[in-house]
């Protein structure tokens, strides 16, 4: 990847469109989460605290093998673990690494009102630009996966970055590169998709799976996160993982109707007050004392 | 409150002479009210829009901004819990008012010898508190959901988009109000501004706009001489 992928396609809370989006064809980057290979070692977890620069933070125990209940402002890499029961009455561990999707239609984007403090780089990475964040936390109610997460001391909000910083010279993210198992991949968004099918016939035709898929939701316009799970059909079994996320529709018709409609009724109501004031102006004192009050 | 306690002693009744409107309370209570107000619109203004981001600027940038409006926030709601108090009595919808929302086109028209005789304050700007006092409590509610938004579970979702819902419909509805406020209380009728600064009308201006209250004055002023 060279530095020309970091060209910004969006850009929110901007009045007009990104300069010079649209100029010239990039490729998208993607990952690719193989949950029937993960083993849940969590290297990933560590990975991604290494090369961001935090520290690990003390870990929360819940019966299961699962760091903490939920990614946090310094912990974007999170393995979601889940003891499912399949239909049989076996027992399926199931282990998901999650972290920020990076949609293509990002609905944290969508929401921020600050001018580039969410952007959406032409190779499909949504990064968060902390300088320009005002921490209102509205990235928060737009997205459908429940990441960005707030830093209460500079009262900014993180998340993961998908190491734009790696990605835009050239190297992998740093959860795919310390995957023991191969079950993290990297690559541009067709050439994952192609690897995730050809994984998940396998695991059908080969291995019984016969609902084995990829997780690439349409309602967010794609992912720049994919996944591979045994299960398709049940996503939500994956530390639940949305069946059919998309931004929520409050927040569309928020930054959509409701924004004209406001506006259009704010200024009306300005032009309503400046015309009565030009045909009927200001009320007239009657200085004479009537005895009967002036009444009809 | 009763507000015949305000007069200025020997000046009602009699021609040219003034009558307090406002005590000293009440109008330093409508200034934090409209000060804190006016904090929120414009901050508020700046998250709603792009094209108003800028109005952030005036302010000390949008973090700030950010931080200060849910406070400005709490202000306001603590100086309108206060005009609550002050003026819940005066504020009640009367047969006067019902008389007078009936004729309301005169009043719009400015053809003011053809409205019924009003109280202390008419209907209109009876509405106008109801409108801010109910628009605070919807306001402060989902302000402390938008406000503390991470602190909303997962999976009562459907809170965080009630919040930005009933804040930006709340919003809109105390803009609405506070236009025509403005507009009222400055242009439209003369003396009103003053009146919330100085506190002081001229017995003619309350005898042509509030004549129940003026005439309740009068009678307790000529009982006191």
């Amino acid at each position: 990847m060279s530095q020309a992928t970091l060209a910004i396609s969006k850009i929110s809370g901007h009045a007009g469109t990104a300069p010079g989006d649209g100029v010239e064809r990039d490729y998208q980057v993607c990952k690719l989460v193989d949950t029937t290979t993960c083993i849940g070692c969590k290297a990933c977890e560590v990975a991604c605290l290494e090369w961001n620069g935090y520290e690990f933070t003390e870990t929360v125990f819940d019966n299961s093998y699962q760091t903490m209940p939920e990614t946090t402002w310094k912990y974007w890499n999170l393995i979601k673990f889940n003891e499912h029961e399949n239909s049989d009455g076996t027992i399926s561990l199931l282990m998901r690494k999650d972290q920020c999707m990076h949609c293509a239609d990002p609905g944290c984007l969508k929401a921020c009102p600050a001018d580039g403090a969410i952007v959406q780089y032409t190779n499909g990475i949504v990064d968060f630009q902390q300088e320009n964040c005002i921490g209102c936390g509205y990235c928060v109610s737009g997205c459908p996966f429940d990441i960005p997460k707030f830093n209460p001391k500079t009262k900014k909000m993180f998340k993961c970055t998908l190491c734009v910083d790696r990605v835009s010279v050239g190297l992998e993210p740093a959860c795919i590169k310390s995957c023991p198992t191969g079950c993290l991949h990297f690559g541009s968004k067709d050439d994952m998709k192609e690897l995730a099918e050809t994984r998940a016939t396998q695991l059908r035709e080969n291995f019984g799976f016969e609902n084995a898929g990829v997780y690439d939701p349409a309602g967010v316009g794609g992912t720049g996160v994919i996944y591979v799970l045994h299960d398709a059909t049940n996503p939500e079994a994956y530390g639940g993982l949305p069946k059919d996320p998309h931004v929520p529709w409050v927040v569309r018709f928020w930054k959509g109707p409701a924004k004209w409609i406001g506006n259009l009724a704010m200024l009306g109501g300005i032009l309503g007050v400046t015309l009565h004031y030009l045909r009927y102006g200001p009320k007239q004192v009657d200085e004479e004392k009537h005895e009967n009050g002036g009444q009809p | 409150m009763n507000a015949s306690r305000a007069i200025p002693p020997g000046a009602a009744g009699e021609t040219g002479g003034v009558i307090l409107r406002y005590t000293l309370t009440e109008r330093i209570h409508h200034w934090i009210a409209a000060l804190t107000y006016a904090y929120c619109l414009v901050t508020g203004l700046a998250f709603w829009s792009p094209y108003l981001f800028w109005l952030a600027v005036l302010v000390g940038g949008a973090p700030t901004a950010r931080f200060w409006h849910p406070w400005f926030g709490l202000a306001f709601t603590l100086s309108v819990g206060w005009m609550y108090k002050m003026w819940r009595g005066d504020m009640r919808i009367t047969d006067a008012d019902r008389r007078w929302s009936k004729a309301i086109k005169h009043y719009i028209e400015n053809d003011d010898k053809n409205l019924p005789p009003e109280g202390r304050f008419n209907y209109g700007q009876k509405l106008f508190f109801w409108l801010m006092f109910y628009g605070i409590i919807l306001l402060l509610i989902s302000g402390v959901g938008l406000w503390f938004v991470e602190s909303i579970p997962w999976s009562l979702r459907w809170l965080r988009y009630l919040a930005v819902t009933i804040h930006v419909a709340a919003a809109l509805a105390t803009i609405g109000g506070f236009i025509i406020h403005v507009y009222m209380g400055t242009a439209m009728v003369r003396g009103g501004f003053t009146s919330i600064i100085r506190g002081e009308v001229s017995t003619a201006w309350a005898r042509t706009h509030h004549r129940l209250w003026y005439d309740q004055i009068e009678k307790k002023s000529s009982a006191e001489k």
